[in-house]
C-alpha cells in the first residue's frame, strides 16, 4: 500500500497550513550549495525554476524547444480557475475543491486537491503582479467567466490565450533568474536518463539536440515538469514535440506510473481531414455555450447542412441530456459524438464529425441587438448581420482559426467538430510533497497524476501547473533538501553517471544501427491508431487485450525495422523522435494494461462492460476506489500498487447530467 | 470547400550546420492535398527523403496551432508565407495551385544564425528579455489581484502587445534585421501596466542596449514587420518604445 | 545612462536622424516661403523679382540668420553622415541575403530607399549650393548694409540658370526625390522622437503627405516658371 504522506495535523482544510508550519527549512547559506534540476519549462517547470531560483537554490532548467517560452502550456485557450469569489456568487475554496473532486469522478486525492484550491487565489495575485494582462471590466477590476460545467464564475482569462499569458509571466520570472545567475538554462536539450546514486535521484543525462552530444548534470534533486503524454495517440491537440520520455525514464528507474489510462478527450476539435494529418486543433470549450451540436436524423445524409430542414436534425445532446444539453462535461459530450458517428450519422467526407451550429445563436444575438438599440422594421438579413457581429466579438479569433484550417466560413455553415485527445490525467505517482517513489525525484504539473482524478475540469490545468511550481514545491523541496545539506556536489565522473551515460549512448547506437525500412513516423501513426481504436473513447476487455499484443508486436518491429537517417552527433530530429516513440511504445502497453485492470467506467475512462442501461458510465467504488500505481519490473512486466482513496469530506455520488 | 491535389516544385535552403556554406536544393512533390498544412507538405517530403536514404529537411515547429512561435520559414519572399496574420504552421496548401514553385529560406539575420537547414538560433530574443523584460516580483510577494485597478482599455492594449509569440518574423522581414517590433511589444506590454512602473526606465534602457549588443539593426519605420506579424502587433509600439527610451534617457539620473 | 550613450545606441542614432530631419523640414518651410516670392512677378510683372531679392538680402544680411545657417550646415552634414553610417550598419545586419526579395510585400519602396533618395538629394545639393549659395554668400560676399538691387540680383541668377533645360530637368528630378524622401521621412521622424498616440500619428501622416507633395511641387515650379518665362525680368 502506497503512503501519500498526507499531513496528520488537523482536518482537511488545515493540513496545508499545518504542513507549512512544520516542514523543515533550509537556511539561505545552504540553499546556495544545493543544486536542483528542472526538466521542462511549461507552467509547472518555469514557475518552479523561477521560484526556486528566487529562494537561492542553484537551478538548472532544461527544455527541448529553442526557448523556454515555447512549452505547450502556451496553447491553453480558455482560462484559469481560482476561488476568489470576486463575483459574490457563492464561490469558496471548499466549492472549488468539491467541484474538482466531483469533476474528477472521485478518483483524485482529497489532500492535494484541497491544497490546490487553497493556493488558487495566490496564483492570480502572483500573475497580476508579474504583469499578466487578464481581461478586465470597465471599472478596472478583473473579469471572470464560467467554464466547463461549474455553477460559479471563477475563471480568469486573457482573451483566448490565457495559457500564453500565464506562461509568458512565468517565463519572464525565469529569464530574470537566469539574468541574476540563479538559473542556468539549457534549451534544445532533452533529458534521456535519471542518474541514481545510493537510491536517490542525483542527476540526469541530457542530449544537446544541436550537437547530439550527451551531457551529465548533477542535482541534489530532480524535478520533472515535462507535461502530458497525449501524443501516444499520435493525433492529439498536444504539440508535435510533447513526449513522455522524461517521465518514462524516471518510471523505468523506479518511479511508479499512476492511472495511465486516464486520458481526456476534448469534444470540440477540428476533425481529421486526411492521412497526412499531423495534429489536431482544439476549438475552445467556450463555443459550446452558444453553439448547438447536431447530426442529420437520416443515415449517410449527404445534403449540405443548410439543405437539411430543422425537423430532420438530431440535436442529440439536447435530446439525451435535457438538463445540461450542449454543456455536458467533456467526457460525456465526446462519447455521445462517437456514438452518433459510429452509428452512421456522422457528417463531412470522413463521416467522423458532427455539426456545431451557430445559426440559432446568431439569430438570438441579432434579436437582442435589435431590442437593445430600439430598432424598428429590421429585415431578417439585418438581424443576422447584427447577430454575426456579436458572435465575431465573442469568438472571432476561433472562427478565423477554423476558417484558416478548413477553408470554410463558420458564420455561414456549421463547424464540423470531432473529439480528440487533449490532456492526460494520469502520470507519475507523487505523494503530498510531489515526490515520486524515487527519493529526490519530484513530478509537477500535467506530468504527475494527483489532482484531476479521472477527468479534468476546464480551466484547472493551468491552475495546477502554477500551484505546483509557485506555491507547493518551494515548501516541500526544502523538507527533503534540509536533510541533504551535508551532501556536496557529486562530480559527474562518478561511476553512476558514467554508467547511465553509457546506457543512453548504447541505446542511441542501437537505434541508429537498426537501419531498417520504415520511418519513425509510420510506427508512431500505427501506435496511435491502435491506441485510438482500442484504448480511446470507449474501451473493452477484448479490444484492450488485442491492443496489448499488437503494441508488443509493433515494439518488436520498431526495434528491428526502424530507419533513422543522419548521424548521432548532429542535429537530427528523426533521432529525437525515435527516442520518444520508443518510449510511447512502452507506455501504450501500460495504458492498455491499466485500462484493462480498471473494469469500471469513470471520468474519461469508459469501459463498455460498465455502463447503465441507457449507455451512461457506471463507476464501481466498491472495487476501484484507488489509484493504480504501476511499478516497472522489466520488459512488458509491471506490478500494480494501490493507493486507496479516502473521501472524508467529499462523499462520492454518481454523476448525472440528465 | 472544394479540395484538389497539386504537384509543386520546392526550392529549399539546405545547410548541414552553422558553419556550412549551404545551397538551395530543388524537390518535386506530387499529389499534395489542398487540405494539408504547409508543414504537413514538408512531412510528406521528409518521409520520402528518408525512404530514399536522404537527409530530411530540418525545420522548427511545435504546437502547429499558431501560438508557440517556433515555426519560422521565409516562403516566396515573405516570412510565414502569403497569408496575413498567420504563422507557417497555419498556412494551408489551398494557398497554392498545381505547378507552383515555392522557395523556402530560413530567417536571415546575423543575430539569428542558421543552425541547420531552415532552423535558426533565436536565443538572442531570450537574452533581450533577460536584460529587463520582466517585473521583479518574487513568488509570494504579491498583493491581492484586485488592489490595483487597471482601466480596461489600457489592460487590453497591454494584452495586444503581450500577444507577441517571439517568432522573429519581424526581424526576418525588416530590411535592417531590426528587432524593434519584438522589443517594443515587450516594453509596451509592461510599460502600460502600473505593475511595470518601477522598472520602466531601466527596462527600456537595458533591453535596447542588449538588442544592440546582439547585432540587430536600427528601425527605419518601413512597416514590413507589422505587415508580417502573425499577432498583428502594431508598429505604433515602436514609437512608444522610442518615447520610453527617451523618457528614460533624459530623466534617469544614474549613468 | 550617459548622454553619449543615449545618442549612439540604435535608437539614439535614429534620434539624431529625426531631430536633424525635423530641423531640415523647418528649413524647407523657410526656404520655400522665401523662394516663392519669385512668383510675385506672375501677378505683378513689374516686380521683376524685387520682393524675392529683398527677402534674400534679408536672409543674407541678418547676423542671426547667418549664425543659424552654420547650424543648418551642421545639421545637413550630421544628417548625411549619420544617414550613411546607419544605412551601412543596417545593411550589415542581415548577413547572407534572401534569394527571393520581400520587395513591396509590406512596405513602400521609398521607405526602404531613403539612402538612395538621400544620395540623389545630396548630389543635387552640391550642384544647388554651388549655383546659388556660393555665388550669393561667398563669391559676392554681400555686406549686411542696406538693400541694393544692383549689388547682387539673385533673381536674375535664377532666370539665368533655368534657361538651361538640363538644369530644369535635374531640379525636377531632385524635387521628386525630395518628395519621396519626405513622404517617409516626415512621419518617420515623428515616430522616432516618440509620438505614439495613434490619433496624432494619423494627423502627422496626413500633414506629412501634404508637406511631401506641396513643398516639392512649389520648388519644382520655380525652374519651370523661369524656363517658360512665367517669371522674368522685363
Amino acid at each position: 500500500m502506497l503512503d501519500a504522506k498526507i499531513p496528520a495535523g488537523g482536518p482537511l482544510d488545515q493540513k496545508w497550513t499545518w504542513y507549512k508550519g512544520h516542514c523543515n527549512l533550509v537556511n539561505p547559506a545552504n540553499k546556495r550549495k544545493l543544486e536542483v534540476i528542472v526538466i521542462g519549462t511549461g507552467l509547472a517547470g518555469a514557475s518552479a525554476a523561477a521560484s526556486l531560483g528566487e529562494l537561492g537554490y542553484k537551478v538548472k532548467a532544461f527544455c527541448f524547444q529553442d526557448s523556454p517560452r515555447r512549452a505547450h502550456s502556451i496553447a491553453a485557450q480558455g482560462g484559469i480557475n481560482a476561488a476568489k469569489n470576486y463575483q459574490n456568487d457563492g464561490d469558496s475554496v471548499f466549492r472549488l475543491f468539491y467541484d474538482t473532486i466531483k469533476g474528477g469522478d472521485y478518483r483524485a486525492r482529497e489532500g492535494n486537491v484541497h491544497r490546490l484550491a487553497e493556493v488558487s487565489g495566490n496564483i492570480i495575485d502572483q500573475c497580476v503582479a508579474q504583469g499578466v494582462p487578464f481581461a478586465r471590466e470597465y471599472g478596472g477590476l478583473l473579469s471572470n467567466r464560467s467554464f466547463g460545467g461549474t455553477q460559479v464564475q471563477r475563471t480568469f482569462y486573457a482573451a483566448g490565450q490565457t495559457g500564453q499569458q500565464l506562461l509568458i509571466g512565468a517565463y519572464q520570472s525565469l529569464e530574470r533568474q537566469i539574468a541574476l545567475g540563479n538559473v542556468k538554462m539549457y534549451s534544445r536539450h532533452e533529458m534521456l536518463e535519471i542518474v541514481m546514486i545510493d537510491g536517490k535521484a542525483r542527476g540526469i543525462i541530457a542530449r544537446d539536440l544541436v550537437t547530439g552530444k550527451l551531457e551529465r548534470h548533477f542535482g541534489h534533486a530532480v524535478l520533472l515538469c515535462s507535461g502530458g503524454y497525449g501524443n501516444v495517440f499520435y493525433l492529439s491537440t498536444n504539440a508535435m514535440g510533447s513526449n513522455v520520455t522524461a517521465a518514462w525514464k524516471a518510471h523505468k528507474r523506479g518511479a511508479y506510473f499512476a492511472n495511465p489510462c486516464f486520458t481526456q478527450i476534448h469534444p470540440t476539435c477540428i476533425p481529421v481531414s486526411g492521412d497526412h494529418q499531423s495534429k489536431l486543433t482544439l476549438m475552445s470549450e467556450s463555443l459550446r455555450n452558444d453553439g448547438r451540436i447536431w447530426v442529420p436524423k437520416k443515415k449517410d445524409d449527404t445534403r449540405k447542412p443548410a439543405d437539411i430542414p430543422e425537423d430532420e436534425r438530431d440535436y442529440y445532446l439536447e435530446r439525451r441530456y435535457p438538463a445540461f444539453g450542449n454543456l455536458v462535461p467533456r467526457d460525456v459530450a465526446s462519447r455521445a459524438a462517437k456514438e452518433r458517428c459510429d452509428a452512421g450519422y456522422g457528417v463531412g467526407t470522413s463521416k467522423q464529425a458532427v455539426y456545431l451550429d451557430f445559426a440559432a445563436a446568431i439569430q438570438r444575438y441579432g434579436e437582442i441587438e435589435v431590442g437593445k438599440h430600439g430598432l424598428a422594421n429590421v429585415s431578417p438579413e439585418e438581424i443576422i448581420k447584427l447577430g454575426k457581429a456579436v458572435v465575431k466579438e465573442k469568438y472571432g479569433n476561433l472562427f478565423d482559426m477554423y476558417e484558416k484550417i478548413t477553408g470554410e466560413n463558420p458564420y455561414e455553415t456549421p463547424m464540423r467538430i470531432y473529439p480528440a485527445i487533449h490532456y492526460t490525467m494520469g502520470g507519475l505517482w507523487v505523494d503530498y510533497e510531489l515526490m515520486t517513489t524515487v527519493p529526490g525525484l519530484y513530478c509537477l504539473g500535467e506530468a504527475n497524476f494527483s489532482d484531476h482524478g479521472a477527468n479534468r475540469l476546464g480551466a484547472s490545468a493551468l491552475m495546477q501547473g502554477l500551484a505546483d511550481g509557485y506555491f507547493v514545491i518551494p515548501y516541500t523541496i526544502g523538507n527533503y533538501l534540509s536533510k541533504d545539506i551535508a551532501t556536496r556536489s557529486i562530480p559527474t565522473d562518478h561511476p553512476a553517471f558514467q554508467q547511465a551515460e553509457k546506457e543512453v549512448a548504447d541505446r542511441i547506437n542501437q537505434l541508429m544501427n537498426i537501419k531498417g525500412s520504415k520511418t519513425v513516423e509510420s510506427f508512431h501513426k500505427r501506435l496511435g491508431k491502435i491506441m485510438w481504436d482500442k484504448c480511446g473513447m470507449a474501451r473493452n476487455a477484448k479490444g484492450l487485450q488485442e491492443a496489448i499484443t499488437e503494441i508488443q508486436q509493433l515494439k518488436k518491429e520498431f526495434w528491428s525495422d526502424v530507419r533513422i537517417p543522419g548521424a548521432i552527433e548532429e542535429m537530427n530530429p528523426e533521432l529525437d523522435k525515435a527516442n520518444r516513440v520508443a518510449d510511447f511504445l512502452e507506455l501504450g502497453e501500460l495504458m492498455c494494461i491499466d485500462a484493462l485492470n480498471r473494469n469500471e467506467s469513470c471520468g474519461g475512462h469508459f469501459r463498455e462492460e460498465s455502463q447503465t442501461e441507457d449507455g451512461e458510465a457506471k463507476r464501481d467504488d466498491q472495487n476501484f476506489q484507488y489509484v493504480a500505481a504501476w511499478e516497472f519490473k522489466g520488459d512488458h512486466q509491471w506490478e500494480m500498487h494501490k493507493e486507496d482513496l479516502i473521501f472524508e469530506v467529499a462523499k462520492p455520488t454518481q454523476r448525472s447530467y440528465k | 470547400m472544394e479540395h484538389y491535389n497539386m504537384n509543386l516544385t520546392l526550392k529549399v535552403w539546405r545547410q548541414k550546420s552553422r558553419n556550412d556554406e549551404g545551397a538551395f536544393e530543388t524537390y518535386e512533390v506530387k499529389d499534395i492535398s489542398s487540405e494539408m498544412s504547409f508543414l504537413e507538405m514538408f512531412d510528406v517530403l521528409n518521409e520520402r527523403l528518408i525512404a530514399e536514404g536522404k537527409d530530411p529537411i530540418a525545420f522548427d515547429h511545435d504546437c502547429r496551432e499558431g501560438i508557440c512561435g517556433m515555426c519560422s520559414m521565409y516562403i516566396n519572399g515573405r516570412p510565414h508565407g502569403p497569408w496575413t496574420a498567420n504563422t507557417t504552421c497555419q498556412l494551408h496548401m489551398r494557398a497554392y495551385k498545381d505547378g507552383d514553385t515555392i522557395t523556402v529560406e530560413p530567417w536571415r539575420a546575423k543575430a539569428f544564425p542558421v543552425v541547420k537547414d531552415l532552423v535558426v538560433d533565436r536565443t538572442s530574443f531570450d537574452r533581450i528579455v533577460q536584460a529587463g523584460g520582466y517585473i521583479s516580483v518574487n513568488t509570494g510577494n504579491a498583493q491581492d489581484a484586485n488592489n490595483i485597478l487597471i482601466p480596461k482599455d489600457e489592460a487590453d492594449l497591454s494584452f495586444a502587445n503581450a500577444a507577441c509569440i517571439g517568432c522573429g518574423a519581424c526581424v526576418a522581414a525588416c530590411k535592417n534585421s531590426s528587432a524593434m517590433l519584438f522589443l517594443s511589444a515587450k516594453v509596451s506590454h509592461l510599460a502600460l501596466l502600473p505593475q511595470g512602473g518601477p522598472e520602466r526606465k531601466s527596462r527600456a534602457i537595458n533591453m535596447v542596449a542588449q538588442m544592440d549588443k546582439e547585432g540587430f539593426g536600427a528601425c527605419t519605420n518601413t512597416g514590413a514587420c507589422e505587415a508580417v506579424c502573425p499577432k498583428e502587433i502594431s508598429i505604433t509600439n515602436i514609437a512608444r518604445l522610442n518615447y520610453e527610451y527617451q523618457r528614460a534617457g533624459y530623466t534617469a539620473e544614474t549613468e | 545612462m550617459k548622454w553619449s550613450e543615449l545618442f549612439t545606441s540604435s535608437i539614439g542614432k535614429k534620434l539624431v536622424m529625426a531631430f536633424t530631419g525635423i530641423f531640415l523640414i523647418l528649413f524647407l518651410i523657410v526656404h520655400v516661403g522665401i523662394n516663392a516670392c519669385i512668383f510675385a512677378d506672375v501677378f505683378d510683372p513689374t516686380d521683376n523679382g524685387e520682393i524675392f531679392n529683398r527677402a534674400a538680402h534679408f536672409m543674407a544680411a541678418t547676423i542671426v540668420i547667418r549664425i543659424a545657417e552654420v547650424g543648418l550646415f551642421a545639421g545637413i552634414i550630421l544628417h548625411i553622415v549619420q544617414g550613411y553610417m546607419l544605412s551601412a550598419q543596417n545593411q550589415s545586419r542581415r548577413g547572407k541575403g534572401y534569394a527571393v526579395a520581400m520587395g513591396n510585400k509590406g512596405s513602400k519602396w521609398y521607405s526602404r530607399s531613403m539612402g538612395l533618395l538621400g544620395t540623389l538629394i545630396l548630389m543635387f545639393l552640391i550642384l544647388h549650393v554651388s549655383q546659388f549659395w556660393w555665388d550669393s554668400r561667398i563669391a559676392h560676399n554681400l555686406e549686411p548694409a542696406a538693400y541694393d538691387a544692383s549689388q547682387h540680383d539673385l533673381f536674375a541668377r535664377m532666370i539665368e540658370v533655368f534657361q538651361n533645360p538640363v538644369m530644369v530637368v535635374l531640379y525636377i528630378i531632385a524635387c521628386i526625390s525630395l518628395a519621396y524622401h519626405l513622404m517617409h521621412g516626415f512621419q518617420s521622424s515623428f515616430r522616432t522622437i516618440g509620438v505614439h498616440n495613434n490619433k496624432y500619428l494619423k494627423m502627422i501622416k496626413g500633414i506629412g503627405y501634404g508637406f511631401a507633395i506641396i513643398v516639392p511641387i512649389i520648388f519644382a515650379l520655380m525652374p519651370i516658371a523661369c524656363y517658360f518665362g512665367w517669371v522674368a525680368i522685363d
